[in-house]
């Protein structure tokens, strides 16, 4: 639908790309340099880069532990995946189907921690596991995490629901499956892509937590611990070449999803952005 | 199609002597590869109801939108008082649309949705509360003046949208399916309604619709659209009576095509056959179930100059007032034939029509 | 349609892990906030409102707490800047290529917010790519100083992690603006400009509010940009409780301030959900 409108407003057009040009500019800035400067023999910092080398992937391959954080940090999510999912699904079937007193107070509370600055909730947690007498871990930080991802499983889920006819259920129920077979036979396979959708999306944001895990943290340490310890110390081309990994291994999962879900446009970090703010 | 429908234009103007006020000029428009209007031409006249009829997929809309400056036609011009349209943003034309779905600005009260387009030309504050006020006592909605779009009615909403256009005083109001979303009844009234609001206000109307029904009764012109191209351009009564092509007879109404031939001013058509002024060849006819009677033995025959045939009811349609039948002839053919309700016909049916009713149209070529 | 085993096997686990991890532990920041330290460290669980006094009058918790809302507000106003105009190109004039823009937008979020953080500072630091670029093309003899280490690298970091997030809901609500509002208002005589005032800014408020609160209260809780970047002179709210919670040890008033911090939060996000009511028709 091109308008004839648009002619006389070409200019505005014009001004309006230059802007989302020079937005594009910032927004890839530092990951170019992220990924430019990984391959720098003289480290990182000084223009232009020279002494092209793999040398900083290859003492990033002999650091042990880095390795063990990033296993740490894997565990933590699939375990923080796994209880999100596990109480974030239930709640959307519970916001969307049921009724009880204090649901309002119940939807809020979910959401929030996507809001909240991740400090609130680290601290309040770490307060409880204190007066409970429970030592810090990666178990307090997989519970910590486990927690503020229910609300994404809980959104995406949600919005998965308000798509779902209704009466495929009720076909189920009427053709005589209980249920817990209709849950299974119908429901979660209506919800199949919500749902790898908040996995994908938990994995990855526990992956990167840091806020809520900084207060929680025992001795062991995942990766984003690991690697602000580091950054405390100083500069290292070691972050640049194992966060241009984590990167590339980032976008290979965006494209993962896409194909996944080809049909429509993912807009789940909009609705989440959106859900969190709005509160529902 | 093009010389029906200048040759109509033509004629209709002779009638009522009216200036041209627009003029389509070859238009023809296609989204990719997809032809949607092939060389449209078409004048509308001031003061006139000009009703674009069509399905879905004809290219209505599209016409619509261009004559308001939403989309740009491939080739072709139009042509407003004598100066060209086309090149024109929409927000400069002077011609203002009723949407199907309305438009109406859900941030906007009502009275703000109506004043509008005198706010954005930046009209003294006091001539547009006065105007915005005569607008909405014109389409009765006087007493929701504050109120959102959300909390009226479909109908309120589309009494809003016309006020909105016409407050505005194009010199040609767009009317694009406005009354597709109303139920039956409300649909029926603001038929009524908005036709003697057309009178009044005296501006042209250029109106969409799918309804053929709706075009009859509203309409001053009908311009038939068919897969991109005018099929007929005519006053309702003589697109029904006359209609150009079986196209247009099968959709403008009910009817009876029969194929037949013409040999030396006979025309024939199964064992039927009639005196016809046409040269020779194969002929289509159209011929209204309504124009056939069926012959009260007991009273005989209404006229001399018919044409008489015999026939069994296989089927009969009840319509509250009328009575469609089907019938089959001793030869084979079968036509339907409206009746009264009141008349008990059962069996063997004598029938006859006039020739003058048999109207001779042309074949509706395929197109893709 | 659903039975009440059924409601109840989708209620309970959820309502307790609530309960559990979210309630009991927001309770326990209230009640820390009346608590106190003894003087061998210890907590002390009975009720005072000396932290409440000392946040009363100790200026520097004061000082912190607006200049944390200054650089958040700025960092909120940037993203608007920078997000708005960028939405609005992408869902009005960017034409087939909208989609591959929008997950051009979307990739950045896929990259850990620690690791750009890092990579300004590789970029602003007085030996760091910018400075020794600008040397290198001599437009500068020195370095500049002021650009890691301040509040100006802790907004412009800031900025650049929170502009998509801004982006994103100004772009769904400029995505569900229905596109014959915008034909109407030009048939109705509006110019582009006119209708991008009186059409299209309205109705994208709710999105605007959405993407602006977002950016406010995630960067006015911020503690690892100001801990990486910020220097003395970009300390904010939260650096104060991270080390009231360590090395001072202070938990009490940690938890004060931080209670403080989430009922500004609570009341931001209310006020921005009253208006983003206020400003929604559908």
């Amino acid at each position: 639908m091109e308008l004839p409108m648009r002619n006389p407003s070409n200019g505005k057009a014009g001004w309006l790309s230059w802007h989302a040009f020079a937005v594009f500019g910032f927004l890839y800035l530092p990951i170019v340099t992220l990924i430019v400067y990984s391959f720098n023999g003289s480290g990182v910092g000084g223009f232009p880069p020279r002494n092209l080398t793999l040398d900083w992937y290859r003492i990033l391959f002999a650091d042990d532990a880095i390795w063990t954080s990033v296993l740490n940090s894997v565990i933590v999510a699939l375990v923080a995946m796994a209880i999100s999912l596990a109480f974030g699904i239930p709640a959307a079937l519970a916001l969307d189907r049921a009724n009880f007193p204090g649901k309002a107070l119940f939807r809020r509370l979910v959401l929030l921690p996507l809001i909240l600055p991740g400090i609130i909730t680290g601290l309040s947690l770490l307060m409880l596991f204190r007066e409970g007498d429970i030592k810090l871990s990666l178990t307090t930080i997989v519970l910590g995490h486990g927690t503020a991802l229910i609300s994404v499983a809980t959104t995406e889920v949600f919005a998965g629901l308000q798509k779902l006819d209704r009466a495929q259920e009720e076909a189920s129920l009427d053709l005589g499956a209980n249920y817990w077979q209709t849950f299974w036979r119908v429901t979660i396979p209506n919800l199949r892509l919500s749902i790898i959708g908040a996995a994908l999306l938990i994995f990855t944001l526990s992956m990167d937590e840091i806020a809520v895990s900084f207060f929680l943290i025992g001795r062991d340490n995942t990766l984003p611990l690991e690697i602000w310890g580091r950054l405390r110390r100083g500069i290292t081309p070691e972050i640049n070449a194992i966060s241009s990994i984590i990167f590339v291994f980032s976008l290979i999962a965006i494209v993962m999803w896409y194909r996944l879900r080809r049909e429509g446009r993912t807009e789940i970090a909009a609705e989440l952005v959106e859900a969190a703010a709005q509160g529902d | 199609m093009d010389i029906v429908a200048t040759q109509s234009v033509a004629a209709n103007e002779g009638q009522r002597g009216r200036d041209n006020l627009l003029s389509i000029r070859n238009v023809a428009k296609s989204f990719g590869k997809n032809p949607v209007l092939r060389d449209i031409s078409l004048e509308i006249a001031e003061g006139e109801f000009l009703t674009i009829l069509g399905e879905s997929g004809s290219g209505k809309t599209t016409l619509l939108r261009i004559i308001a400056g939403f989309e740009s036609a491939n080739t072709g011009e139009v042509w407003m008082e004598g100066e060209r349209l086309d090149v024109l943003p929409p927000y400069r034309r002077r011609v203002n649309t009723v949407f199907q779905h309305y438009a109406l600005f859900p941030h906007l009260t009502v009275e703000e949705n109506v004043g509008y387009g005198l706010r954005v030309a930046k009209l003294p504050k006091n001539e547009i509360v006065g105007r915005v006020q005569q607008a909405l006592a014109m389409v009765k909605m006087t007493s929701y003046a504050g109120s959102k779009p959300a909390k009226i009615s479909g109908g309120q909403q589309q009494r809003i949208a016309l006020a909105r256009a016409l407050v505005n005083r194009p010199r040609l109001l767009l009317l694009d399916e406005p009354l597709s979303a109303l139920d039956a009844n409300l649909r029926r009234q603001m038929q009524v309604e908005l036709k003697s609001l057309q009178r009044e206000v005296g501006i042209s109307f250029v109106f969409v619709t799918h309804d053929q029904e709706e075009a009859m009764v509203m309409s001053d012109r009908i311009a038939l659209l068919r897969m991109g191209e005018l099929e007929q351009v005519a006053s309702p009564r003589e697109i029904y009576s006359h209609p150009a092509t079986a196209y247009t007879a099968q959709f403008i109404g009910h009817t009876n095509l029969l194929r037949g031939a013409v040999l030396s001013r006979v025309a024939r058509c199964h064992s039927l056959d009639w005196p016809v002024g046409m040269p020779d060849g194969p002929v289509l006819f159209s011929l209204r179930p309504e124009n056939i009677r069926v012959v009260d033995l007991a009273v005989g025959s209404s006229g001399v100059n018919v044409v008489r045939f015999r026939g069994r009811i296989r089927h009969r349609a009840f319509h509250g007032s009328t009575e469609l039948l089907q019938v089959e002839c001793e030869d084979g053919l079968r036509v339907s034939v409206r009746t009264a309700t009141r008349e008990k016909w059962h069996g063997d049916l004598e029938l006859e029509f006039s020739p003058d009713d048999a109207v001779a149209v042309r074949e509706s070529q395929e197109r893709i | 349609m659903f039975s009440r085993a059924y409601r109840a096997a989708i209620t309970v686990p959820p309502l307790l892990w609530v309960a559990v991890f979210l309630l009991v532990p927001y309770a326990l920041l209230f009640c820390y906030s009346f608590w106190s330290v003894s003087s061998t460290q210890m907590i002390v669980h009975s009720w005072t409102l000396d932290n409440y006094r000392d946040l009363w009058r100790v200026n520097v918790y004061w000082q912190t707490l607006f200049r944390s809302m200054w650089i958040a507000a700025r960092v909120m106003i940037f993203s608007l800047l920078l997000g708005y105009p960028l939405a609005y190109y992408l869902s009005f004039h960017a034409g087939p290529r909208k989609d591959l823009f929008y997950q051009l937008v979307i990739i950045p979020l896929w990259v850990s917010y620690l690791v750009r953080a890092y990579a300004w500072k590789t970029i602003l630091g007085s030996d760091g790519v910018l400075n020794t670029l600008l040397q290198y093309v001599h437009l500068t003899k020195h370095p500049l100083e002021f650009l890691l280490y301040s509040p100006f690298a802790v907004v412009l970091t800031l900025t650049h992690i929170y502009t998509p997030f801004t982006f994103l809901p100004i772009y769904a609500s400029l995505e569900h603006i229905p596109r014959n509002l915008v034909e109407a208002s030009h048939d109705l005589g509006a110019s582009p400009i006119q209708t991008f005032w009186r059409v299209i800014l309205p109705l994208s408020i709710p999105g605007v509010l959405a993407g602006a609160t977002f950016a406010f209260v995630l960067s006015l809780g911020d503690f690892l940009a100001p801990l990486l970047l910020g220097g003395p002179s970009g300390i904010m709210i939260s650096n104060i409780v991270v080390s009231l919670f360590g090395a001072a040890y202070n938990w009490p008033l940690g938890a004060a301030i931080s209670l403080c911090m989430l009922l500004l939060v609570l009341a931001l996000l209310f006020l921005s959900e009253n208006l983003e009511k206020k400003w929604s028709f559908r």
